[in-house]
C-alpha cells in the first residue's frame, strides 16, 4: 500500500513539473519515470498513475475553467458531442490523461525488469 | 511469454501517443486538445486587460484604454507605431479569424483542411485571387507612406504572434492542429482583394449568354431588362450631366456571338445579399442643425464577427469606428472632422472572353489577327497531408483563363478568359488611411480619387456642414452592351478601351433635396452618358429609404435608428395586393382561407411576432421557383430572371408561356400558379406548427450568426429574434444582414451610436465573444465612447501600454 501512496505521489509531481515545460505527453513521461524507480505489481501498474493523472488533469481543468464560468468547456461539450455537460468533458479529459499515462506505466515497468535481470 | 511482453508494451505506448497525438478526420488530436496545459482549457479566458507589452519597433509609448465592451481606444505618437499597435491588438483579439480570412483570400484553405477544400482552392487561383493581390501589393509598394504603415502592422501582428507557446493559439488552431505562420504585407493585399471579390465578384455572364441564345434578343430584354420600370437612382435623377464632355466608345459592328457557352457550371459567386445602406441628411433636414451620417453594410453573419471596431488617436488626427482585421485605419467610421461610410456600387466589372488557342500546347491564341503568345501561372496548392497540387493556368492580356479543358470546360482549344477590375491592382489601403486623416470634403475626395475595387458608394458628411455620396471605382468605359455577354477574345474592339475618368464618376454634394443615400440600387438614371451595367440592382430598400427622407422636413437619431431597423416589406406589399384581387379563392378549404385571411390583414411590416411574414417568406419561395421551372429543367447554366422583374411578369403578362409549368399536361396562367403554391404554403406552415407550435416570423426564419467554420454548431448563435428580410431596409436574412449598423451626427466632436452582431473578441471562450448580438437583434445601439483626451479615463475598465522593445 505505502508504495502504492509512493508512486502515487511521485507520478503526481513529475507530472504537475513536467506540465510547465512539457506538451500534452508530460503524463506519458510521468507514469513512465514514476514506474521505473517505483514499480508496482499486477494492476497497480497501470491503475496508481491513471488515478494520479486522472485526478491531476481533472483538478488542473477544473480551476482554468471555473474562473471563467465554464463557458468555453460547455461549447466544447457541444462539440463533442457531450450534450454540452462539462462535467462530462472533465471526465473525458481525466480519463484521457489517466489513461495515457497508465500505459506509459505499463512500458516503464517492463523497461524496470529488463534491468533488473 | 516474458520477452512479449516488453514490445507488446512499447508497441502499446507508441499507439496511444500517435492515437492522441494526431487529427482524425474532424476529431482533434484529443490528448493535445484536452490536456490542461496545452489544449483547449488554456483558452477558457477572458482577455488579460491589465499589462505592459514590448513591442519591437516602437518609437514611442503607445497607450490603449479598453472600455466597457472591450473596444481599444488606441493612442500613438505617430503613424507608424499607430499602425503597429492596430495590427497588435487585432492580432491578440483576432488572431485566428485575421488569418483565416486570408487563407480564405488567397485559396491556400486545403493547406488548414485538407482535400475537402481542394475544389474551392483552386477556383480561387483561377479566379485570380493571389494574382490580383500582387498586383495590388505593387501598387502599394509604390507608395512609401501606405509601405511603411502596412509594414509597421505587420510587425505588430508578428510581434504578438512570437509572443505566443503553443498553448496559446486561438482554440480553433487546436482544433484544427495547426499554427499561425508569420504576417506578411501581401496578407493585407488579400484581404483587401477578399473584399473585392466578395462585392465586385458577382457577374453572371455566361448565363445571361445562355438566356440570349435560349430566348432570343425580344424575350431576353424583357426577362432581364437594364433599367426597370421603377428606378430612384443613388445619384438624383435631375442631375445635370452637361460638365461630361468626351466621347463614347462606339459599339463595333456586328452581332456578339450567340452560342451557348457549353459549360454546365460557373465558378461560385458571391452571396446575392451582400450590399448595404448608407444615407446622410444635411444641417437643414437635421433637427439640431448638424448632418448626420448613416452606415450598415449587409454581410453574412459571421463569428468572430467580420467588424472590430477601435479608436485610432494621434496627435495629429483621432478616428472612430470599425476596421475589418487584416486592413488598416477605420473602414467605416469618424474622426473629428468628417464621417464616412460604405456601400457597394455594383458595376459589371468582370467580362469573359472566348479565347482561341492555336494548338494544344496554348503557348498562343488569336487576337487581333495574330497569333499571340499566352503566359503561365503555376499555382502551387498544398494539401493537407496530400501531394502537392500544381495548377497551371494560361494568361491572356485580358487576365487569366479561367475555364478550360482542366476545368469545368472540355475543349483543349478554347477556354474563357476573364477580365476583371481586381486584376489591375491599386492602392486602396491609401483611401482609408487618408480618409482616417481627412478634415473636410477636399480631403475626402483626395482620399477617394485613387480607389479602384469594389467600388463603393462613398457617404460622407462633415463638421463644416458638407454631405456628399461619390460613387467610386475604377470602371471601364464600356461601349454600349459590352460585357454584358461572352466576348470575343481574338476582337480588339472587344477590349477593354479606356476607364472612366474619375471625375466623371456620378457624385452628388449638398444636392438641393438635403439627403443623400444609396442602398445597392441603380447609380444613376438613364441620362447618365456612360453606359451602366449590372444585373441585380437593388429595387426595394432604397425606395423605401427615399420615400422616407421626401416625407418630413426634419429627421433626428430616433428617426435614423428606427430606419435602419425597418421592417417594412416593399416587395411583398407590391404583390399581394395583385393576388388578392386575382386570385380564385372558391376552391380553398376553411383552413387555408384562414390562413389567406392572416396574411390579408397583414400591414407589411416583417416583425417576429407576426405569422404573416412567415406565410409570404414560403409562399414567395415556392412561387418563385414554380415560375421559373424552366430554367431548372433546362441544364445549361442560366440565371434566373431577378425578383423586381418576376413580380413585373406576374402581374403584367400573367399569361405568359413562362408561367407553364412543364410537369403538367394544363397550361397554366399566374393565377393558377398563386393557388398552387398557397395550397402548398398552407400544407407546409400546417405542418410546421404542428412541430414546433406557432409560425411568428422569428422563429420560423430563425436568424443565425455562424462561426467561420462551416457554422460550427458550438461556437455559433442560432434563433436569434431580429424582424426583417433580404428586401426590407433591416435586411436580416436567415444568415445574412446588418454586419455594423452606425450613426453618427457631426457635433464637435461627432456623436456616434454603433453595434453590430458579435462581440470584440475573437475568443468562444470569452463573453465579449458574442455579447452584442442580443442587443442587435433588438434594434440596441452602443453610445460610442469617443475620447478626447486619452487621461480621461472614467469610463475605461483597464489599459496597457505598449512600449519599445530594447
Amino acid at each position: 500500500m505505502k508504495k502504492n501512496f509512493i508512486n502515487f505521489i511521485v507520478t503526481l509531481i513529475i507530472a504537475l513539473i513536467l506540465s510547465q515545460f512539457l506538451p500534452w505527453w508530460h503524463v506519458m513521461v510521468a507514469g513512465f519515470v514514476s514506474a521505473l524507480f517505483f514499480s508496482l505489481n499486477r494492476t497497480a501498474v497501470f491503475f496508481i498513475p491513471f488515478i494520479a493523472i486522472f485526478l491531476f488533469w481533472i483538478a488542473y481543468a477544473f480551476w482554468l475553467s471555473q474562473a471563467n464560468d465554464f463557458i468555453l468547456a460547455e461549447k466544447i461539450a457541444v462539440l463533442l458531442p457531450l450534450a454540452g455537460s462539462w462535467l462530462a468533458l472533465l471526465l473525458v479529459t481525466g480519463l484521457i490523461g489517466g489513461f495515457s499515462a497508465g500505459i506509459a506505466a505499463i512500458l516503464g515497468k517492463q523497461c524496470r525488469m529488463l534491468v533488473k535481470r | 511469454m516474458k520477452y512479449f511482453k516488453l514490445p507488446l508494451a512499447l508497441v502499446l505506448t507508441l499507439v496511444v501517443f500517435y492515437g492522441l497525438n494526431s487529427k482524425f478526420g474532424s476529431t482533434p488530436p484529443m490528448g493535445k486538445f484536452l490536456s490542461p496545459n496545452q489544449g483547449f482549457w488554456q483558452n477558457e479566458q477572458d482577455e488579460d486587460l491589465n499589462t505592459t507589452m514590448q513591442i519591437i519597433g516602437l518609437e514611442h509609448e503607445v497607450t490603449v484604454h479598453y472600455d466597457k465592451h472591450l473596444i481599444p481606444h488606441v493612442f500613438a505618437q505617430n503613424n507608424p507605431d499607430l499602425y503597429r499597435a492596430q495590427g497588435y491588438l487585432t492580432a491578440k483579439h483576432r488572431l485566428w479569424q485575421l488569418e483565416f480570412q486570408t487563407f480564405a483570400a488567397g485559396g491556400r484553405l486545403a493547406e488548414i483542411l485538407g482535400e475537402q477544400a481542394l475544389d474551392y482552392d483552386r477556383q480561387e487561383r483561377r479566379r485570380g485571387m493571389d494574382y490580383g493581390a500582387e498586383k495590388a501589393l505593387l501598387k502599394m509598394q509604390e507608395d512609401p507612406e501606405t509601405l511603411s504603415y502596412i509594414e509597421a502592422y505587420r510587425d505588430g501582428v508578428n510581434s504578438y504572434i512570437n509572443e505566443l507557446d503553443p498553448k496559446d493559439y486561438p482554440v480553433e488552431y487546436k482544433l484544427l492542429d495547426y499554427a499561425p505562420e508569420p504576417w506578411t504585407i501581401k496578407k493585407t493585399a488579400l484581404l483587401l482583394m477578399y473584399m473585392t471579390k466578395m462585392l465586385a465578384g458577382r457577374e453572371s455572364d455566361l448565363e445571361h449568354t445562355n438566356a440570349l441564345a435560349k430566348f432570343g434578343k425580344k424575350r431576353y430584354d424583357l426577362l432581364y431588362p437594364d433599367f426597370y420600370d421603377v428606378n430612384d437612382p443613388v445619384i438624383p435623377k435631375e442631375t445635370d450631366w452637361g460638365f461630361i464632355n468626351i466621347e463614347m466608345p462606339a459599339t463595333p459592328e456586328g452581332q456578339t456571338s450567340s452560342d451557348s457557352i457549353s459549360i454546365t457550371e460557373t465558378i461560385d459567386k458571391p452571396h446575392a445579399q451582400n450590399g448595404s445602406n448608407n444615407w446622410a441628411v444635411s444641417g437643414e433636414k437635421s433637427y439640431s442643425g448638424h448632418p448626420i451620417l448613416a452606415n450598415d453594410p449587409h454581410l453574412s453573419l459571421n463569428l468572430p464577427a467580420t467588424w472590430y471596431v477601435m479608436q485610432l488617436a494621434t496627435p495629429e488626427h483621432n478616428s472612430y469606428g470599425a476596421t475589418l482585421p487584416g486592413a488598416l485605419g477605420i473602414i467605416s467610421g469618424y474622426n473629428n472632422h468628417i464621417s464616412w461610410g460604405e456601400t457597394n456600387a455594383t458595376r459589371d466589372v468582370i467580362d469573359w472572353y472566348k479565347i482561341e488557342f492555336k494548338d494544344d500546347s496554348r503557348k498562343e491564341y488569336k487576337h487581333d489577327g495574330q497569333w499571340k503568345k499566352t503566359k503561365q501561372r503555376i499555382e502551387e496548392i498544398k494539401i493537407r497531408n496530400r501531394e502537392t497540387l500544381y495548377d497551371t493556368i494560361i494568361y491572356t492580356h485580358h487576365g487569366p483563363v479561367a475555364y478550360d479543358h482542366n476545368f469545368k470546360g472540355d475543349n483543349v482549344k478554347a477556354g474563357y478568359a476573364m477580365q476583371w477590375v481586381g486584376h489591375i491592382g491599386g492602392n486602396n489601403q491609401r483611401t482609408f488611411i487618408k480618409l482616417n486623416e481627412g478634415k473636410n470634403y477636399d480631403d475626402y475626395l483626395d482620399a477617394l480619387k485613387t480607389y479602384t475595387a469594389p467600388a463603393q458608394n462613398f457617404v460622407f458628411a462633415s463638421t463644416e456642414g458638407d454631405i456628399a455620396l461619390w460613387i467610386q471605382g475604377q470602371f471601364p468605359n464600356k461601349w454600349k452592351g459590352q460585357g454584358k455577354f461572352l466576348l470575343d477574345g481574338s476582337n480588339p474592339k472587344h477590349d477593354w478601351q479606356s476607364f472612366i475618368p474619375q471625375e466623371f464618376n456620378a457624385h452628388s454634394k449638398n444636392p438641393e433635396r438635403g439627403f443623400v443615400s444609396s442602398a445597392n440600387q441603380h447609380p444613376v438614371d438613364p441620362s447618365y452618358p456612360f453606359y451602366v451595367y449590372n444585373d441585380g440592382y437593388e429595387t426595394y430598400r432604397n425606395r423605401v429609404i427615399n420615400d422616407f427622407f421626401r416625407s418630413k422636413d426634419k429627421f433626428d437619431i430616433q428617426d435614423f435608428k428606427d430606419l435602419q431597423n425597418n421592417n417594412y416589406n416593399l416587395k411583398a406589399s407590391e404583390l399581394l395586393s395583385y393576388i388578392y384581387t386575382t386570385m380564385d379563392t372558391s376552391t380553398l378549404t376553411d383552413e387555408e382561407t384562414d390562413i389567406l385571411n392572416i396574411i390579408k390583414s397583414w400591414d407589411f411590416y416583417s416583425e417576429i411576432d407576426q405569422m404573416a411574414p412567415s406565410i409570404w417568406e414560403s409562399w414567395w419561395t415556392k412561387l418563385e421557383k414554380i415560375v421559373w421551372d424552366e430554367f431548372d429543367a433546362d441544364s445549361l447554366a442560366m440565371l434566373k430572371p431577378y425578383t423586381y422583374q418576376t413580380i413585373y411578369m406576374l402581374k403584367n403578362h400573367p399569361q405568359d408561356e413562362l408561367m407553364d409549368i412543364l410537369s403538367t399536361p394544363k397550361k397554366e396562367t399566374a393565377q393558377d400558379l398563386f393557388l398552387i403554391t398557397f395550397k402548398e404554403t398552407a400544407e407546409e406552415l400546417t405542418e410546421w406548427r404542428a412541430e414546433h407550435g406557432d409560425y411568428k416570423w422569428g422563429p420560423y426564419k430563425a436568424t443565425y450568426v455562424g462561426h467561420l467554420l462551416q457554422a460550427l454548431p458550438a461556437f455559433s448563435r442560432f434563433d436569434l429574434n431580429i424582424g426583417g428580410d433580404y428586401n426590407t431596409v433591416n435586411a436580416a436574412s436567415k444568415n445574412h444582414g446588418p454586419s455594423w449598423r452606425m450613426i453618427v451626427e457631426m457635433t464637435s466632436p461627432p456623436t456616434g451610436y454603433g453595434i453590430y452582431p458579435g462581440g470584440q473578441s475573437g475568443n468562444p471562450g470569452s463573453k465579449y465573444y458574442d455579447n452584442f448580438i442580443d442587443r442587435w437583434a433588438a434594434g440596441d445601439y452602443m453610445d460610442l465612447l469617443f475620447m478626447q483626451d486619452q487621461q480621461d479615463t472614467q469610463d475605461i475598465i483597464a489599459s496597457q501600454t505598449l512600449t519599445p522593445k530594447q
